[in-house]
């Protein structure tokens, strides 16, 4: 058990909350998104709620993840290290956290072209190739949740 | 990483996938405001039960792995104020998150049935149950009390 996590100063609270709060409303946002794109079965409307849900939850979720991880992270003192000390789950959220943001906005510029697509009458395949990648990044986000959370040496 | 620091990371997992099924719930609780025809109800009842199970392995998850972490990590007890708090509202969100979910039930059985008679068209009757207000003010309650327990868990007032 991190020592650090039972003595953290009252003054982290607030952007670990924000960290934390836009982390579950990320993950929710993909899970709901996923899912709706999921057993849409071809259904415009269904498609069209999966993508809106992304792009109105997943990506304010993403904001607000990042915005609190850079807070939280200068707070405790990580940007001051030198990189070779940045401990593993460090890493690994921030890896995780900026490489699944690129991936979150190609997802939904692609998702946004299949919306377009689909109101011209053509087919529902890029909304597909969204729903697989939000799946990817679900996958992606639990795993930095746990490095956050367990922080592995 | 220890046996605790991995309960702790199941934990909290745990409460991601809680905060997850209620986002999903949200989805449905918002498209359903604008639903009126009964294959659209009943298409939502898959999306319904992987919401249900997300919520489900959330809750169980976050009591059970949480008071394991509250006897077994030194320094906290499961008498600390602020985990005696989080007991509490998480039993208050089990409890109206139950209501939640029967307030959401007769839309769909009443698509059921419309289905079953072959009126597939749009209902009105349908659209207003789907417009419950009591299932949208016990929805806003149990959200409101899931963050309730997520600033608990940061903060750990009193610890």
């Amino acid at each position: 058990m991190s020592v650090v996590a039972l003595i953290r100063p009252d003054s982290w609270n607030f952007p670990l909350f924000l960290h934390v709060l836009g982390a579950m409303i990320l993950v929710g946002g993909l899970l709901a998104g996923a899912a709706t794109l999921g057993y849409a079965r071809g259904e415009a409307r269904f498609l069209k709620l999966g993508y809106w849900t992304l792009l109105a939850v997943s990506l304010p979720g993403w904001v607000l993840m990042r915005i609190g991880a850079g807070w939280i992270s200068s707070k405790e003192g990580w940007d001051d290290l030198p990189d070779e000390l940045v401990p593993t789950w460090l890493t690994i959220g921030f890896f995780v956290a900026d490489l699944g943001g690129l991936i979150l906005l190609v997802s939904l510029i692609v998702g946004g072209i299949g919306v377009y697509r689909l109101r011209q009458g053509k087919g529902s395949g890029l909304l597909r190739t969204t729903m697989v990648l939000s799946l990817v990044l679900l996958a992606a986000y639990l795993v930095a949740a746990w490095a956050m959370a367990g922080k592995p040496d | 990483m220890s046996f605790d620091d991995w309960m702790l990371a199941l934990h909290v997992l745990s409460a991601f996938a809680m905060v997850a099924g209620m986002t999903l719930f949200w989805v449905l609780v918002v498209a359903g405001w604008r639903t009126d025809t009964p294959a659209d109800i009943l298409r939502m009842g898959p999306l319904s039960k992987v919401a249900g199970a997300a919520i489900g392995i959330g809750m169980g998850g976050t009591i059970v792995l949480g008071i394991f972490l509250a006897f077994s990590i030194g320094g906290y007890d499961i008498w600390d104020g602020w985990i005696v708090a989080a007991i509490v509202l998480w039993i208050a969100a089990a409890a109206l998150g139950q209501r939640a979910s029967a307030a959401f039930e007769p839309p769909v059985k009443k698509a059921q049935e419309l289905q079953a008679a072959g009126q597939t068209g749009p209902s009105a009757e349908l659209l207003a149950l789907n417009r419950t207000t009591r299932g949208l003010v016990l929805q806003v309650l149990v959200s409101i009390v899931i963050l309730l327990i997520v600033i608990d868990m940061v903060w750990k007032p009193g610890a």
